[in-house]
């Protein structure tokens, strides 16, 4: 088999099972309208958190740190529910004895986790504007690219905390520590005088730890 | 020991910090003896999935064990540091401590993750994958903090070599080895226990 046949073979794997978490998703409406309504009503309730006394420069800055940890923690709301049907059903046994690369399993879910941020984020930008100010491009190119570091990352976390006892208590353990310099590639790029820098730290942080944990996938689901 | 002697008795008092200057002889190696306990933990980690033996795993979190002691010893030194010398005993402007907060929350949940996970190759695994992160969340998060803050913690280390006269250095080095030969040794005996521990385990399965 030639090497594109084989990308190709592997992407179709990819496909079809994010196609897979998508299409669940569809039918059971479980985490979706839960990360929705969990995004909304966080911003509310930050609204209460912060003092209206502040001066206005003061109040733009403090917000966007709102957006983001926001942001993180809806992420993590999807994240403990991602390999909750695989677990249920014994089903992350069937998929790792499956003929494809273990690592599909991951990208697969990888794309699953975006495309719920994705709506996630729809939703949340939107109310941001309304509730608080307005949004550069450069914020929204800086949550396309912590949308890849927090599903790439959160995805193998959240199988290794799938595969332990305590579960849904570990996860936001495991994750915060990592998720710090997401954050702080996201108000930097969203505050700063000069956003590149923070575009690009973002964009090295995916690479890195998309890179290790593709390849360390398959450690933490064999048995 | 003879190196904090030294330390304390020998070194000329800096100019600008005066006695307090000292503790840098204890904090700076306990801080590089966590890294490097870090690193080796990383490295038996990354053995440890090579190679796929399990007596990897032990070694990897005993080297972790250590390299958390030692992050605590770094944080606490640290604040007492920050305490004398600026009169607070948290600053969020010195990287390396907020890097050390960082570190700490991270393997605090290496343990819990260690113990949530049934003993066995899926446990020494995820533990592996886990500190592996560790060590390359140091390098990514170092730049974080450095993007996020400004910069007030006094500058020893520059690209033109140390700036410290004879002595200073030839003390700091002394302490540094001297850090690591501790750490060495807790390493090997805690290791020992652990696998002493181990072995009785198995003896009492046997006997049952």
């Amino acid at each position: 088999m030639t090497s594109t046949a084989s990308l190709r073979l592997y992407l179709s794997d990819v496909l079809l099972l994010a196609r897979k978490d998508l299409k669940l998703e569809m039918r059971s409406r479980d985490t979706v309208p839960a990360m929705l309504l969990f995004v909304v009503s966080s911003l509310v309730v930050f609204h209460f958190a912060v003092p209206s006394t502040l001066s206005s420069e003061t109040e733009r800055t403090v917000a966007f740190g709102l957006l983001w940890i926001a942001i993180i923690f809806t992420a993590l709301l999807g994240l403990t529910r991602a390999f909750v049907a695989e677990r249920e059903q014994r089903l992350l046994d069937a998929l790792v004895m499956a003929p494809c690369d273990r690592s599909a399993i991951w990208l697969g879910k990888v794309l699953a986790v975006v495309g719920f941020l994705v709506l996630a984020e729809i939703i949340a930008v939107p109310a941001f504007v309304l509730f608080f100010q307005g949004v550069s491009a450069v914020t929204v190119a800086a949550l396309v690219l912590a949308n890849l570091g927090i599903a790439a990352v959160g995805t193998l976390l959240a199988a290794m905390a799938a595969g332990s006892r305590t579960r849904e208590l570990i996860l936001p353990l495991l994750f915060l520590p990592l998720a710090i310099p997401i954050v702080v590639g996201g108000i930097g790029a969203s505050v700063a005088d000069s956003p590149e820098r923070f575009l690009g730290f973002l964009a090295l942080y995916d690479a890195v730890f998309g890179i290790i944990s593709w390849a360390a996938f398959e450690y933490v689901v064999t048995e | 020991m003879a190196a904090l002697a030294l330390a304390f008795y020998w070194v000329p008092s800096d100019a600008d910090q005066g006695f307090s200057q000292r503790i840098f002889y204890v904090h700076v190696p306990v801080a590089l003896t966590a890294y490097a306990c870090f690193g080796w933990g990383a490295w038996k980690a990354l053995r440890l999935l090579w190679t796929n033996e399990l007596r990897y795993d032990l070694e990897s979190y005993t080297a972790v064990h250590m390299g958390t002691i030692f992050g605590v010893l770094t944080l606490a030194t640290g604040a007492i540091w920050a305490r004398i010398s600026w009169g607070i005993w948290w600053s969020w402007s010195e990287r390396q401590l907020t890097l050390f907060l960082i570190l700490f929350l991270f393997y605090s949940a290496y343990f819990m993750l260690r113990y949530s996970l049934e003993p066995g190759p899926r446990q020494a695994r995820a533990s592996a994958v886990y500190a592996l992160f560790g060590v390359v969340l140091i390098p990514i998060s170092f730049l974080a903090i450095r993007l996020a803050e400004n910069f007030i913690h006094p500058v020893v280390f520059t690209e033109r070599g140390p700036q410290m006269a004879g002595s200073m250095f030839f003390v700091f080095c002394l302490s540094f080895a001297g850090m690591l030969g501790l750490a060495g040794a807790l390493y090997q005996i805690e290791l020992f226990g652990k696998r002493l521990d181990l072995r009785l385990q198995e003896l009492r399965r046997v006997r049952v």
